[in-house]
């Protein structure tokens, strides 16, 4: 059978817990990558969080704003936020270095037919900094923790940790992209990382509650490890995680594309990119982290290291970690 | 949440009550004719104001109390953390945007200090003021010392109404030589010399019992002090019961006319009383917001509307010892209404307050309420009020007795402020990036559909159909929120609106593969597997939406600006989401699950044998399910 139909029929057979090395290894090494950017080159922050300046002058004739943006992005500012005031104009930048400013100053002093003196220059704090960032920080911790009490009593604390895990495992390696990048992480970036935050979570609690009822009914004298039962469980949930994860990611790379091709820099390509990184990452790390991870804490508990040495000592199957568990199950029943 | 067990039998009824609530909201936004959501600053621009605080000295406030400052006046116009405003420090300079245009009144609002203070009422007279109101107006009903109050307590100075056409020009702040109040008296009225519309002298009895007009009430100038007060006399007699003498009352330092005949100036302050007769409540410029008041003074003030003046006694309770404020209208009246709930010691101290008061005579069994250094009412205190409760009156309405508890509610600004720039300024965000993310948005949600179609057959007509529901719930509530909360949409949360949406059809795609289980055991009908999956899937659903609501709601709490309000948008959604699975989803499925070309798995259905891995040959070669493991 093709793989299109078998996947439109949900027959898949991968051995994704088997494979933990190789996941753990790519996740590791992303991970490390990730995390050398955030300290070597740190988020390239934008002026909602760090603050900067705000150019205001009327100019003498009609201008667009288009035409203004232009100005900016020719002196080499990143991102200026345009708005009009009333017949003035109101540039925002990151903050600049003092001649850069005074060469602004007189570039808009001549392009916008106003002296030097015409053009206000003043400085303007973080409207998203200080309090702003720090009780997101609190929310995000005091989340965490609320989101291991809960998922320890839906489901069970390993998997709480293992989900959690995961969700770090996320936003880390997105962050890092940004990191090395050199994106611009704005108030839009920011959102769309707690979009993923979401996202991740509902993506392993699927999978896990899958988990969970399949090796519910594992006991002495099952036929499956916990590694086997988690691996079939991962697999059944697979077509919904893919369809799933397509269906999610279809608008984000629209948005992308268009955000990125027809109207470069902005919101919708911060918002976006972010987006777009973090659920293609929460997709897998839901499969290839999550699972094994909690498998690795599982197999660890005695009732399920004793149907692991059993299995083993008879040949029904093979090992620990299970590398092709749920197939020789099946062909020991049919 | 909706009600799986009424779906389980009668699909019909329950979408029937999925339409009710569109229709509701649907019907919402027709009756207030709003048809598009609110729009936040980065798409709809808005109103920014500059505000610059205003120090004794002049010199920078210190850093921070600036902060707190800031904190408290976001706090203020984006408490619910919804609205997408936006405060920022530029310099000593606070500026603060808020979306939409004509918010400035708003903005006044939110930079008045709210600096509440109770007092107990050592003297009060009736203003030139008062006399005109009262002759115009019918007299109020005695208990409530606040005839005519004007409906705005906190507004600035020249939003009060100035009812004396002769009111003279405020003299260059003559202040006082007295130092009493050091913070108090800088923009205080004309000092001895030009007691423009002097006070009446009316003993507050009679005010509010016999409304008449003093005869000696012209607007005079020189220096002619005080009106006569005879029937003040009356009280003359008055003794000292009161617990506000601290101090030992002093004869009045006037040397030729006695100013304070019939006052009863027991344990009133010399000082304050010469402010007293020094204060001119027909200037709105002492009515206004920006009279800092010392706490731990005697102090001399006027009635929000200038009606009334009063000497104050230090403040036993204040703004501080508030736990928490509401509005509301009155028990058995259609009063709006600032209630207070004081912390522990606040009310210890209310009760002492109150008690004291009732204890006292006439004018000394009232308490006045002071915001910003006016009274905006001063009720009698008929009995002693304890366990921490008090509700203020003053000629609210529902705005402004609801901006006030919203100020009492966050605290009192550190600093006083001025606004010295209002712009309207526009979006931050080109038309171009709104009309993008949302052709865009509609593009991959046109994506999502097809691949719905191709993948599920006829059933991704369920998928699609919830998406529609989904759009359509999200709008609506989106454009009700947007009209009656407050609610604004900045671009990323449409961006994020159209990502839930598309992630509604998980919802789906979950319940849909628990069916396909059941129908893979081979032993069930599709209407029997539709029940049977739904009671798993249900199980499934409400877990992951639990863990995205859980994030919306600790996010919403604790989190301020944007990302308060990003929260409140993810909550929404997934409340939707849970919404279009139980109302829409469930029920739509079991409905078609009676129909043939469903049931009998119709190639085209998505239901057919092919699609649910059953082979002619039963039971042979299929991949193992968890059931059977």
């Amino acid at each position: 059978m093709g793989l299109g139909r078998r996947l439109y029929r949900g027959e898949i057979d991968v051995d994704f817990v088997g494979k933990w090395r190789l996941w753990y290894s790519l996740s590791g090494i992303l991970l490390a990558i990730s995390i050398a950017g955030l300290l070597i080159n740190g988020l390239n922050l934008g002026v909602e969080f760090k603050g900067g300046s705000v150019f205001s002058w009327q100019p003498k004739t009609t201008v667009g704003i288009e035409q203004v943006r232009e100005t900016f992005l020719d002196e080499g500012v990143h991102q200026p936020i345009v708005q009009t005031a009333g017949e003035r104009y109101r540039v925002t930048t990151e903050t600049l270095p003092e001649s850069k400013t005074l060469e602004l100053q007189s570039v808009i002093a001549k392009e916008y037919g106003v002296t030097v003196d015409d053009v206000n220059i003043q400085s303007i704090g973080a409207s998203w900094g200080g309090e702003v960032s720090t009780k997101a920080w609190w929310g995000l911790a005091v989340f965490m923790v609320a989101i291991i009490l809960y998922l320890s009593m839906a489901f069970e604390p390993k998997m709480a940790l293992a989900a959690i895990v995961a969700l770090i495992h996320d936003l880390v390696i997105t962050a890092g992209i940004y990191a090395w990048s050199g994106f611009e992480v704005t108030p839009a970036t920011l959102l769309g990382f707690l979009t993923i935050l979401g996202y991740s979570l509902y993506d392993a609690v699927v999978v896990f509650d899958m988990i969970k009822e399949v090796t519910a009914k594992l006991g002495a004298t099952s036929k499956q490890t916990y590694s086997m039962a988690a691996n079939d469980a991962l697999n059944h949930t697979l077509i919904r995680s893919l369809n799933t994860s397509l269906v999610a990611i279809l608008p984000v790379a629209a948005i992308l594309f268009i955000g990125t091709t027809v109207l470069g820099a902005g919101t919708l390509k911060d918002l976006s990119l972010a987006l777009f990184v973090g659920m293609i990452v929460g997709t897998y790390s839901s499969i290839c982290v999550a699972t094994p991870l909690l498998v690795t804490l599982k197999e660890r508990e005695p009732r399920y290291q004793a149907i692991a040495r059993r299995l083993a000592s008879t040949g029904g199957g093979k090992g620990a970690k299970g590398s092709k568990g749920s197939r020789s199950a099946a062909t020991a029943k049919g | 949440m909706a009600r799986p067990t009424s779906s389980h039998s009668k699909p019909g009824r329950t979408l029937l009550l999925l339409l009710a609530l569109i229709l509701a909201l649907a019907g919402t936004m027709f009756l207030q004719k709003a048809y598009t959501p609110k729009l936040g600053l980065d798409l709809a621009g808005g109103t920014t104001v500059t505000l610059s605080p205003v120090t004794q000295t002049g010199a920078a406030p210190p850093e921070e109390i600036l902060d707190r400052a800031v904190n408290i006046i976001r706090d203020r116009v984006n408490g619910t953390g919804i609205s997408d405003a936006e405060v920022a420090k530029s310099g000593d300079n606070i500026i603060i945007s808020i979306p939409g245009v004509g918010q400035s009144e708003a903005i006044k609002l939110v930079a008045t200090t709210a600096e509440l203070r109770f007092r107990q009422v050592l003297w009060m007279e009736m203003t030139q003021l008062g006399q005109e109101q009262l002759a115009t107006e019918a007299p109020t009903p005695s208990g409530s010392a606040s005839p005519g109050v004007s409906s705005s307590p906190g507004a600035s100075p020249d939003a009060s109404p100035d009812a004396t056409p002769a009111s003279p020009d405020a003299s260059p702040d003559a202040t006082p030589t007295t130092t009493v109040q050091p913070r108090s008296m800088p923009s205080r009225s004309p000092g001895g010399n030009q007691p423009s519309a002097s006070p009446t002298g009316k003993a507050l009895s009679s005010a509010l019992t016999s409304p008449v007009p003093s005869p000696s009430q012209t607007a005079r100038q020189g220096d002619d002090r005080q009106g006569d007060d005879k029937q003040g006399d009356k009280q003359g007699d008055q003794k000292g019961d009161q617990k506000g003498d601290q101090k030992a009352a002093t004869p009045t330092p006037e040397p030729s006319q006695d100013p304070n005949a019939g006052i009863n100036t027991d344990g009133v302050d010399p000082a304050v009383l010469k402010q007293f007769h020094a204060l001119d409540c027909t200037d709105p410029k002492n009515r206004g917001q920006g009279v800092q008041d010392d706490p731990n003074k005697q102090y001399a003030a006027c009635e929000s509307d200038g009606s009334f003046k009063y000497i104050l006694d230090v403040a036993k309770v204040v703004g501080t010892d508030i736990d928490t404020a509401t509005s509301g209208v009155q028990q058995g009246s259609t009063e709006w209404v600032v209630q207070l709930d004081f912390k522990s010691k606040g009310a210890t101290e209310w009760s002492k307050l109150t008690s004291a008061a009732f204890n006292s005579q006439e004018p000394r069994n009232k308490v006045a309420v002071v915001l910003d250094g006016v009274v905006i009412t001063a009720p009698n205190i008929i009995s002693p009020i304890p366990g921490g409760r008090a509700e203020i009156t003053g000629g609210f309405d529902q705005q402004s007795a609801g901006e006030l508890a919203e100020q009492l509610k966050y605290g009192a600004l550190p600093l006083k402020f001025e606004r010295s720039s209002i712009d309207t300024v526009s979006s931050t965000l080109g038309q171009d990036q709104l009309e993008g993310g949302l052709v865009s948005g509609i593009i991959g949600l046109a994506l999502v559909v097809v691949y719905c179609l191709l993948y599920y057959r006829g059933l991704g007509i369920v998928a699609v159909l919830s998406l529609v529901v989904a759009s359509i719930l999200t709008y609506t509530a989106v454009v009700v929120l947007g009209h009656n909360a407050g609610f604004r949409l900045s671009l990323p949360h449409i961006i994020g609106l159209v990502v839930s949406i598309g992630i509604t059809a998980d919802s789906f795609i979950v319940y849909f593969e628990r069916i396909r289980d059941e129908m893979k055991e081979g032993r069930r009908s599709l209407r029997a597997a539709v029940e049977v999956a739904w009671v798993r899937a249900r199980r499934t659903i409400l877990i992951a939406d639990a863990v995205m609501f859980i994030a919306a709601v600790v996010l919403y709490l604790l989190a301020v600006g944007g990302v308060a309000g990003f929260a409140f948008a993810m909550g929404l959604t997934t409340l939707i989401d849970i919404v279009v699975v139980f109302m829409f989803t469930k029920p739509f499925i079991a409905l078609l699950a009676r129909v043939k070309f469903f049931a009998k798995g119709h190639p085209l259905s998505g239901l057919d044998a092919e699609r649910m891995s059953l082979d002619s040959s039963t039971g042979s070669g299929h991949k193992t399910t968890p059931q059977e493991a």
